[in-house]
This record gives structure tokens, C-alpha cells and sequence, in this order.
């Protein structure tokens, strides 16, 4: 059953109805119950189940030896998961804030993500490094950078960015039982509910809104394959975490005909549903909050120009976050919001 | 505004100048040696605590010297671990082993059989009679002078040899530099190029040894000059949290390439003493003294296992080589460093032991030396038939895109298709290496 199909399944059977910090906490509780080489590790995530409670209730259920706080070392988090992993175990350190996993970065992209292929596969580091990401919660430039590219740049790493709690949940359970590092890029704007970009209206909850409807018990998304949000023939927008819903607002405001693909893994990339969508539509928008320069758009933009030149009728464009730091105050004027989105959409149209 | 750092304070100030420290060796190229500041004790007059000691009961040996072998090359004081000459001979001949493996292959590399090697020259007993402390299953860790463990622990010398050759016999692939070597069934783990990453992937898996209920423990090497990177001062502090079943080994051999042992800190204080501000059990150890980093690792390894906690050694050596065959040590310390050294040769220390307590001779020891060069010799010739480096009976460039990820993802595939293209247009459709 394909996963879109599992969700209507869903939708008409449990209408169970959680926020995307629930449906982590249960992909977690799922994998530590089927799995005792599961261990869950990081700052703050034992006894007191996060900063963000994703892990909330876990320790006192599956013990101090499977579920433990950390010291605040990321070097020293993601290198113990490394040698965890090569025991045997499946680590699945969480790094408080994205903004904060540069010092295990060398853990990451010389060690964990190379192991299997220096090794010539005697050795494995299967972790998932979870880390939430993104701006849009006033956490100024250290709490809300979104550094994905830098890690879609390395050879051996899985990148994954869920944009709903179905998928979130099902994305983190592939990647625990995943043989290949990933990161697991958690969009904290909407952890709690769905954002449409529109900052100054009211947020709504995920109990209302449709992708909310998680089935109880295992499932789980392959990595690798996009969901088609919306379907249109005007214009491909592609889109991953918080942006799906920004563009989605957008699209739906605007009355465009969009098709509007969420990747949810960035590597290894749906490649066939990119090519699919743009070569229906001609047209290719792309969206995230990441910085723009060497983003992940610029990838997607060259992968699409390579790929899909002779069915395109207007130039692939971008909407990003700006080449600043995150600035803390002005937070909604660097957010790649509706207006900017907005205006690049009625750009491309006219082409 | 602050004076220009070139100019006097100003006038009217009195404030002290303040300069900066850069350490500098005592000698460099040319210069008379002096190692009489020193201190190195007198063999088996340092104390041996308990195994299941408090850290801060030994505080005394992270600054002493322990050692085993004395003067007069007899085994002296509580460390002597009262091996059999049986184990003894064994432990010599693994020394005389890996020397003559590194002599070998040092004419290798000169040879232009490959790329790159690193002789272990001086150090070999922090590897081998600290491996022969652990049990085989124990895991290792290692830095890249250890290749004494895998000699130890029986690894065959063509493996090692036809991954330094990089040739069709590598079971690496030809992925990884000369003597960058892995064998999980040797319990010995992929060397890594970047500096002292393996240490806090050695108490991840002494935790997850932990975590299991498992009995086999993890040791971890790495040179004085790398406790200077993070990796070394997270893996100490995860090690004392989690009372983690590790061994970390710090093989001070006084150069850090041209950098020597006062850039990591050693002016200030010892390595081993780096344990006392994490609360770890630390020890300082003669790293030529063979018994003595035998019996300080089967102390540790005991420790380990009995959940008494982890321990930091130093052991202090000389490298008595180059740092490797792309070094030069003559352009930046003095030659007379090696000849002068005070705490000897580890092969030879354990030869002149051995002789003294009538196990063994000039001769046995001249024959074995011979026979080990042989033996090496002849290996050597049987991995050149793999191929050497960079004479085409290297890896088929098909596994240039195998093991990135356990399956291969479109992108890779369409970039082995490209590599297949290009190798046939060079060299046709039964070109080489397919």
C-alpha cells in the first residue's frame, strides 16, 4: 500500500489526530520496543524528554541504558554513536538545535558518513542523527539556521526533512532501520502545527488540519521518495518542510494550478516525481529556508535545467532565505514568506 | 585604544609588557643533546594501587614513570607481570617482526611500490606488548603506528601488505591510504586519517559493549600531539561519565611531525595528568619498557572489565624515525635525540632481559631477526603478484561507487555509468580492470 494510500486508510479508520513532536516521540517508543539495539541519546533528552519533549516519557519506559542525557559535546555525541554503531547498536542522537552540530561535524562527514566505504563495508555506522532546524520561532541566528546542503554535499550521509507528523513518523522509523547514516532535519515552525507563512494569522493546529491523522502502531515511508502535495499543470513547486505548507498557503491564496511536490529526502532524491512533475507543468519554482547561495535550490535548479531544458517555458527560480544570519528581530523580513514566494509565482507565470 | 603591538606602552603607563610563550625544543639540528632533566626513576620503585582504585588515590602515578626493566635488565617491583619466557619470546619475535615489515616496506615506498609508509620504529612495544595484554576479541582503535597489534594478533602480512600496495588484493578496495588498515575480525578498526576521531568512537563502543552486557572491552591509541583536538577531551569526558570500559592510550613519542611534544602541552604537565581533571585512573609509563606496557595495560584492561571505570596511559617513547616516508627529521631535531634517548630500545631491552635470565642468545636472536626478514621478504613477493601501486593491477574501478551508501542510489548509478563510458572509449570494450 503506497504511504498516501495508508493515510487516507487512515484518515477514514482511527482519525488519530497528533502534532509531529507526538509522532517523533512514538516513532521513537516503536523503535526502542522492536529494536533493543536502539539506543536514544542527546542533550536534555532523558529524564526531562527534550527541550522540545520528543523524547518525553521514553527513559522512564525503556530505561537509563536506552535512553540517556549526554554532556554537551556534539564531537563527542555523534563520535560515541560512530563506535555504537559499529558495535552493532542503533544510535539516535538528537543535537538540541541544527544551529549547534558544526562541532560534530567532522564525526559526521569524515567518519560516519566514509566508515562503510573505507572500510569496504566492515564496518557500518546505522545512526540517525535528529536535529530540529529552521527558523520562525524567534530563536535568532544561533536557533534557526537550516543547514542541510552542507550535509547533501557529502558522499555516504541520507538527508531527511519530514513536513507532517504521518511523515515524520514514518521517515524517522525508516531511517532508525536505515544501514546508512542520515539526518533527520525536524521543521520546528511546525512541530506543533502546520504554518502557512502568514505570521500575523492565527496558526492552525494540527488537530484540524488533514495531514494530522497518524495510524497508530509501525509504518514506515521509504527514504527517497516524494509526496505530491497538490496536484496542477501551471507550475512544479518544490518544496521540504516548513516551506510545503508556506507554498501550499501560497499557491492555494493565489489560485495557482500547482503541482507541489514535497521531497522529504533531499539524498537520496526523488528524481523521477522532480522530472515527472516539471516536465507536465514547464514551469519549476523552488522553496526553502536556507540561505540561497549554494543552497539546495541551487542543486535542484541545475539538476532540473540538466534534466528537463527542453520542456521548460520559463526560467527555474528560487525563493530562499537571504545570505544573512538569522536576525533575530527582523526574523519575518528574512523568512522566505508570501510575498516573496507571491511574487516569484506571478513572475514565472508571466514568462 | 590599545598600543600597536610593536610599539612600547605609552608614556606614563606602567603596566608590564606582556609576551607571548611559543615553545621551542631544546635542541634542533646540530646541537649537542641533554636529557638529564628527565626524571626517570629507578625501575620498580613505583607503587601498584589496586585495580579497582579510586582515581584519586594514584594521583602520583600520572606524573611518575613506571617501569619494569632495570638497568641491570632484570624485572623489578610490583609491575613486573611475571610473564613465562615463552610469552616473552613471543612478544620479541612480534617486535623483531614488525620491524623488519617496516624496513621492508619503507624500501618499498623509496622503491616506488607505494605511495606512503610509517615506521613505528622505537614504539613498538606501546603496540605490541599492550595488545598481548588484551584479550583477541578485545577492540582496538587504533592510530596509524600501530600496525605492531595486527602483527600481534595475527593478522596475515600479505593483508597488510597488499593494502599498502593498494593492488587487486586489497580488501579495502584501494580506498585507503598505505597502513590505514581495518579487520573487523581481527577486532581492529578502520584507521581513520583525521586525528584522534577514534577516540570517542572507542567509548561508543566501550558503551555499547556496556549497554549489552557484553565482557569484551575497547583500547584506543592515539599520539601526544592529538590530545590537542576536541575529539581526545570529549572521549575522556563521555569515558568518565558512563564509567565507560575503555583504555585510552596516548603513545608519547615526542614529535608531532616537526611539531614536538611542548606544542600539545607538555611543558606544562604530563600527558597521563590530563586524566586527573576528568577523574580518570591515569598512569605514566616507560614506553620502552615492554613489561612495563604490558603489565600498565593488563592493569587498565582489568579495571575495565571489572567495571572499576576507564584509565588514561601515557606512554612515554621516543619515535626514533621519521614521522613518515614523506618526513625529513633531519631538517628539525637533532640527530643525537634518537642515540641518547634514556630509556633505550624496546627490542633490545627485551633481548638483553630475556638474556639475562638465560631464555635466550646473541645468536637465537640474530637467527630470528634473519628469519623474520626472510619470511617478510617472501610475503612481500607473493602480494607483488597482486600488483603494486599504480602499475594497473589495482582494484577494478567498478568499486569506486560500491559501499558509499548499501545500495546504490540513481545519481551514483548514473555516475558508474558515466566512469564505464569513459574506460571504454580509453581503452575499448575489453580494456582493464572492469
Amino acid at each position: 500500500m503506497s504511504a498516501e494510500a495508508k493515510q487516507d486508510v487512515a484518515a477514514e479508520t482511527t482519525e488519530r489526530r497528533i502534532n509531529m513532536i507526538e509522532a517523533i516521540n512514538e516513532a521513537l517508543d516503536i523503535m526502542l520496543e522492536r529494536d533493543p539495539d536502539v539506543i536514544v541519546m542527546g542533550e536534555d533528552v532523558g529524564y526531562f524528554g527534550g527541550v522540545f519533549r520528543c523524547t518525553a516519557g521514553l527513559q522512564e519506559k525503556h530505561g537509563r541504558t536506552r535512553v540517556f542525557d549526554t554532556p554537551i559535546s556534539e564531537c563527542g555525541i555523534i563520535g560515541v554513536a560512530v563506535g555504537m554503531g559499529a558495535y552493532g547498536l542503533r544510535p539516535v542522537p538528537e543535537i538540541q538545535f541544527a544551529d549547534y552540530i558544526y562541532p560534530g561535524l567532522d564525526q559526521l562527514i569524515s567518519e560516519a558518513a566514509r566508515l562503510r566505504y573505507r572500510s569496504a563495508a566492515e564496518f557500518i555506522a546505522p545512526m540517525t542523527v535528529r536535529s530540529p532546524f529552521g527558523g520562525g520561532i524567534f530563536g535568532g541566528q544561533t536557533h534557526s539556521q537550516s543547514p542541510e546542503s552542507l550535509f547533501t554535499h557529502v558522499s555516504g550521509l541520507k538527508t531527511v526533512i519530514p513536513s507532517t507528523p504521518y511523515d515524520a513518523k514514518g521517515l524517522l522509523i525508516a531511517a532508525i532501520e536505515d544501514n546508512d547514516p542520515v539526518i533527520f532535519f525536524e521543521p520546528k515552525r511546525i512541530y506543533n502545527g502546520p504554518f502557512s507563512g502568514f505570521y500575523d494569522r492565527p496558526v492552525e493546529p494540527w488537530k484540524k488540519h488533514p495531514q494530522s491523522v497518524v495510524p497508530e502502531g509501525y509504518y514506515r515511508i521509504p527514504l527517497g521518495k516524494a509526496r505530491l502535495v497538490a496536484e496542477g499543470e501551471e507550475l512544479t513547486i518544490l518544496a521540504y518542510g516548513t516551506m510545503v505548507h508556506v507554498a501550499e498557503a501560497v499557491a492555494k491564496e493565489k489560485g495557482v494550478d500547482a503541482d507541489i511536490l514535497d521531497l522529504r529526502t533531499l539524498v537520496p532524491l526523488d528524481i523521477e516525481a522532480v522530472e515527472k512533475s516539471v516536465e507536465k507543468t514547464g514551469k519549476c519554482l523552488i522553496v526553502h529556508e536556507a540561505t540561497r547561495t549554494s543552497g539546495f535550490g541551487a542543486e535542484l535548479s541545475a539538476l532540473v535545467t540538466e534534466r528537463c531544458f527542453y520542456h521548460l517555458e520559463a526560467p527555474v527560480t528560487r525563493v530562499t532565505g537571504f545570505d544573512t544570519p538569522y536576525p533575530h528581530s527582523l526574523e519575518w523580513a528574512y523568512f522566505p514568506g508570501p510575498v516573496r514566494i507571491g511574487e516569484a509565482i506571478d513572475k514565472i507565470l508571466k514568462d | 585604544m590599545a598600543d600597536p603591538a610593536d610599539k612600547p606602552p605609552r608614556g606614563g603607563d606602567n603596566r608590564p609588557a606582556l609576551a607571548l610563550h611559543v615553545p621551542e625544543p631544546k635542541s634542533r639540528p646540530g646541537d649537542p643533546v641533554d636529557f638529564s632533566d628527565l626524571d626517570i626513576g629507578e625501575a620498580g620503585s613505583q607503587p601498584r594501587p589496586d585495580e579497582g582504585a579510586h582515581p584519586s588515590e594514584m594521583t602520583g602515578l600520572a606524573y611518575d614513570l613506571i617501569r619494569v626493566l632495570g638497568d641491570d635488565d632484570r624485572a623489578h617491583g610490583p609491575w613486573d607481570p611475571k610473564l613465562d619466557p615463552e610469552t616473552l619470546r613471543t612478544m620479541l619475535r612480534h617486535m623483531a617482526m614488525t620491524r623488519a615489515f617496516d624496513e621492508r616496506m619503507f624500501r618499498g615506498q623509496r622503491q616506488g611500490k607505494t605511495s606512503f609508509y610509517m615506521k613505528c620504529t622505537g614504539e613498538e612495544a606501546t603496540s605490541i606488548a599492550t595488545s598481548m595484554a588484551l584479550a583477541s576479541d578485545d577492540m582496538v582503535f587504533p592510530s596509524y603506528r600501530q600496525q605492531g597489534i595486527l602483527i600481534a594478533r595475527g593478522y596475515p602480512l600479505i593483508e597488510m601488505i597488499n593494502q599498502i600496495y593498494s593492488n587487486k588484493g586489497d580488501k579495502l578496495k584501494g580506498r585507503q591510504l598505505p597502513i590505514m588498515y581495518s579487520s573487523r575480525e581481527h577486532s581492529f578498526f578502520s584507521i581513520s586519517g583525521n586525528l584522534a576521531t577514534q577516540t570517542p568512537q572507542a567509548v561508543g563502543w566501550a558503551m555499547a559493549s556496556a549497554i549489552k552486557g557484553d565482557s569484551r572491552i575497547a583500547a584506543t591509541w592515539v599520539g601526544e600531539g592529538s590530545t590537542a583536538e576536541g575529539d581526545f577531551h570529549s572521549a575522556c569526558t563521555f569515558a568518565t561519565v558512563y564509567n565507560a570500559p575503555v583504555i585510552l592510550n596516548v603513545i608519547n613519542n615526542q614529535w608531532a611531525i616537526s611539531s614536538f611534544s611542548g606544542f600539545a602541552g607538555a611543558e606544562r604537565t604530563t600527558f597521563a595528568a590530563r586524566a586527573l581533571g576528568y577523574g580518570l585512573a591515569g598512569l605514566r609509563v616507560d614506553g620502552n619498557d615492554p613489561l612495563a606496557c604490558y603489565a600498565s595495560q593488563l592493569w587498565a584492561a582489568n579495571r575495565a572489565r571489572a567495571n572499576k571505570g576507564p584509565t588514561l596511559i601515557e606512554y612515554f617513547t621516543y619515535r626514533a624515525e621519521g614521522h613518515s616516508t614523506s618526513d625529513d627529521p633531519s631538517g628539525y631535531r637533532s640527530a643525537q635525540e634518537r642515540e641518547d634517548w634514556p630509556l633505550g630500545d624496546p627490542v633490545k631491552r627485551l633481548r638483553d632481559h630475556l638474556i639475562a635470565i638465560g631464555e635466550w642468545d646473541e645468536d637465537r636472536q640474530a637467527a630470528m631477526d634473519k628469519e623474520c626478514a626472510e619470511q617478510v621478504k617472501e610475503v612481500t613477493k607473493e602480494a607483488e603478484k597482486n600488483g603494486i601501486l599504480g602499475h594497473g593491477l589495482h582494484q577494478p574501478f567498478r568499486t569506486m561507487f560500491e559501499d558509499v551508501f548499501e545500495e546504490l542510489p540513481w545519481h551514483l548509478k548514473e555516475q558508474a555509468e558515466q566512469a564505464t563510458r569513459e574506460r571504454i572509449k580509453k581503452f575499448g570494450e575489453k580494456g582493464p580492470n572492469r
